[in-house]
């Protein structure tokens, strides 16, 4: 078979998509729709039991379930009832004005940061060793010295997104600025452009696409971040949310909250493509 | 002895102040037996002898003179000592901050902090306190450690720890009242069914909710008085209430002592059932409390008195079997628990599926009762320094002094014309008495220790 093109591919890719998540659907309603014997129960204690002790029912919802619960949260995305039971609207507004918070902060220092080390080769081994020891390191393990430093569980969290989105950003920064081409600063040095000018007409628009993935690495770091800060330090947020209904052993709620964390991962990642885009330069 | 707060004695008496008969004849023999000087307990009386008469010697030999009845009656001929007593009890002067956080676990041990909000006891004093749930004992200390809130439900020991030190930086802590006594549970996987002697636990990992927890010390003393050392025989491991069913039902754990509503919510889910409820070890044993720091109360007196009435009001709510079910449909939504109601409410009326078929009837299974008793503190210094947390020696009167508010609790629970239980000499813990005031003595008597 000729490999398809264009259009044709296309298409075949959707309809394999869909047919994909359809087969996923059904197998799921079939697995969880198995054993729903009636078990011989005194009526008066059953009726103080939950349906998985007297019926057997799966505690894992079944897709049905989760579909009707994502219609009901989408419904009223931004109810309040009071300050720990708000819409899933408005936590998904807290999450991301945290993880933005966190990033442009990250981005506010890394980039200048990073532009000094490329440009010297003395810093970037003297501070090498210190950004590949801190790179790896869990968010949650930041939370508890945040907590006790900071004093301030909500600037604990925009922190913690912070150190965890800074390091991609340095390294890639460091990177771009590092392989600018000789050629091009030989020729902005002929030229005697002052150093300022020549950072910001000849190196950043070189070094500009690797810095762009380098954000477009942090941004999928932060929002990864985010969850596992907002569980810990809770109050608000989607990782609050995840949190709250694993609290509730309500799987179903905590599937929404993957599938919604997911989609807007995938769209804070595509914002920041279209933005590299814009930069991309063919020599 | 101070009669049973909860006896099911028809409610109400003659002067109107007491829940019920029983009662008012209780606080009756309580004021005759106090005698002169012990009738001007009341903070208002007091408070005003005190300002005629501030030089103390001077006020006990007129008092002794002319005998306490005769001498307030003579002082209400030009003060309007009933006038004071009202104003004193309505407000005591302007309130610092109305605004106030209050962080909470949801589990039903945090009943009267939680309700307080929805049956408005904090508006009742004044008060617009936002209630705000939280991940974890680790994380309500550092928040409110952090001041990020203004008071927070704690589980009873930690207060004592943090003004130890221990786990944090030492910083005068305070419980100026107990939430609730009972409501814990120890409830083990269903395939533990047969197991249920607790030498057959060889090997088991537990849950407790937190290091310094009652839990942690209940449990402890169980394993121990069932020939178990609890740090070799068994592994222990701190998990955040809300976990614990879903480790129990991921078999990460054999069981666990728990406050509720997570015994239930793992009857409730087919995943446990309860072995046995902790007040079947020490019937009356306090768990969480509310709690602030030293600092809260000092700079902020009149506010944090408010609370404390909202508090102890609540509590004083939450002990009246008829009003549970009210309560527990008023703290079982997302808000504040976030679990189905006949979950909230199994636990909060005593009538409960226990995980093997029965129904169980208990209506004493969780209970609310304010006053922070010393002999409280002392006993949970005694486990700490059982079980190595502390080390060296203890103050223990002293620091149980400093950390339980047992004296400002009165004068408020007073005001509020509740009676003030008297303090306990001896506690009784699975059958063996302890004698408050020798609390090495008890420490010694156990053969079971760390190290």
């Amino acid at each position: 078979m000729a490999p398809l093109q264009g259009r044709q591919l296309a298409i075949g890719s959707a309809a394999l998509s869909l047919g994909l998540l359809a087969a996923f659907l059904v197998i799921w309603q079939v697995a969880v729709s198995g054993n729903t014997q009636t078990a011989a129960l005194d009526p008066e204690y059953a009726k103080l039991l939950g349906q998985t002790a007297t019926t057997g029912a799966s505690a894992m919802p079944s897709p049905l379930d989760v579909g009707s619960k994502l219609v009901e949260h989408l419904a009223h995305p931004f109810y309040d009832h009071g300050p720990n039971d708000k819409g899933i609207g408005i936590q998904l507004a807290f999450s991301l004005a945290r993880v933005l918070g966190g990033y442009c902060l990250a981005v506010l220092v890394a980039i200048p940061l990073g532009f000094f080390i490329g440009t010297s080769p003395l810093l970037n081994r003297a501070l090498n060793p210190f950004i590949q020891i801190l790179k790896p390191v869990s968010p949650l393990a930041w939370m508890p010295l945040a907590l006790y430093t900071i004093k301030d569980s909500g600037k604990s969290a925009i922190f913690v997104i912070f150190i965890c989105s800074i390091w991609p950003l340095l390294i890639n920064t460091a990177f771009g600025v590092a392989s600018v081409r000789k050629e091009w600063l030989n020729v902005a040095r002929t030229l005697e452009v002052s150093r300022l000018r020549m950072a910001f007409r000849v190196i950043l628009p070189a070094a500009a696409p690797t810095i762009m993935t380098g954000m477009r690495i942090s941004i999928g770091i932060a929002w990864l971040v985010i969850v596992a800060a907002e569980m810990l330090v809770g109050g608000t947020g989607i990782g609050y949310f995840v949190w709250n209904e694993w609290n509730n052993l309500s799987i179903a709620n905590v599937i929404i909250a993957i599938l919604l964390i997911g989609v807007m991962g995938m769209v804070l990642d595509q914002l920041l493509a279209r933005l590299t885009r814009l930069v991309a330069y063919t020599e | 002895m101070f009669e049973d707060p909860f006896d099911p004695a028809a409610p109400g008496c003659a002067c109107g102040r007491h829940r019920n008969a029983l009662e008012h004849a209780a606080a009756a023999r309580r004021v005759a037996e106090l005698g002169e000087e012990g009738q001007l307990t009341n903070a208002v009386d007091t408070a005003v002898v005190r300002a005629l008469f501030p030089h103390e010697p001077t006020r006990r030999a007129f008092l002794k003179a002319v005998g306490a009845n005769t001498a307030m009656a003579a002082i209400a001929q030009f003060f309007p000592l009933a006038a004071a007593r009202e104003a004193f009890a309505a407000d005591t002067g302007p309130l610092e901050k109305t605004k106030l956080k209050v962080g909470f676990i949801p589990i039903t041990c945090a009943t009267p902090i939680i309700m307080a909000a929805p049956l408005g006891f904090y508006a009742k004093q004044g008060l617009d306190v936002e209630v705000v749930k939280t991940a974890g004992w680790a994380v309500i200390r550092d928040k409110a450690i952090n001041k990020e809130y203004d008071a927070a439900h704690m589980l009873s020991p930690m207060p004592l720890a943090i003004s130890l030190g221990l786990g944090t930086n030492p910083i005068p802590w305070a419980i100026p009242a107990i939430e609730n006594i009972n409501g814990q549970a120890i409830t083990l996987a269903i395939k533990h069914k047969e197991r249920r002697d607790p030498k057959m636990w060889n090997g088991f990992k537990l849950g407790v909710p937190f290091d310094y927890s009652m839990h942690n010390y209940l449990l402890r003393y169980y394993l121990a008085e069932n020939g178990l050392d609890p740090d070799k025989d068994v592994q222990i491991r701190a998990i955040p209430p809300p976990e614990m069913v879903a480790n129990l039902r991921a078999e990460n754990i054999d069981g666990f002592l728990a406050p509720d509503p997570v015994n239930q919510r793992a009857v409730y889910d087919g995943v446990g059932f309860i072995h046995v409820l902790t007040k079947e070890l020490w019937d009356g044993h306090p768990c969480c409390a509310f709690s602030a720091s030293k600092e809260f109360i000092t700079t902020q007196p009149n506010t944090y008195r408010a609370l404390l009435r909202a508090i102890i009001t609540a509590t004083a709510y939450a002990t009246r079997a008829d009003h549970r079910a009210e309560i527990a449909e008023a703290i079982a939504p997302a808000n504040y628990l976030n679990q189905p109601v006949t979950v909230v409410q199994q636990v909060l009326t005593g009538t409960f599926a226990d995980g093997l078929g029965n129904v169980v009837k208990n209506p004493d299974r969780i209970d609310f009762s304010q006053f922070p008793h010393e002999a409280f503190a002392i006993w949970i210094l005694t486990q700490m320094k059982r079980w190595g947390q502390i080390k060296g020696d203890v103050d223990y009167a002293s620091v149980a002094k400093q950390v339980f508010l047992a004296t400002d609790s009165a004068k408020l629970i007073t005001e509020a014309g509740l009676t003030v239980p008297a303090p306990f000499k001896t506690l009784t813990v699975m059958g063996k008495t302890f004698d408050v005031s020798k609390p090495e003595a008890y420490l010694k008597s156990f053969a079971i220790k760390a190290a």
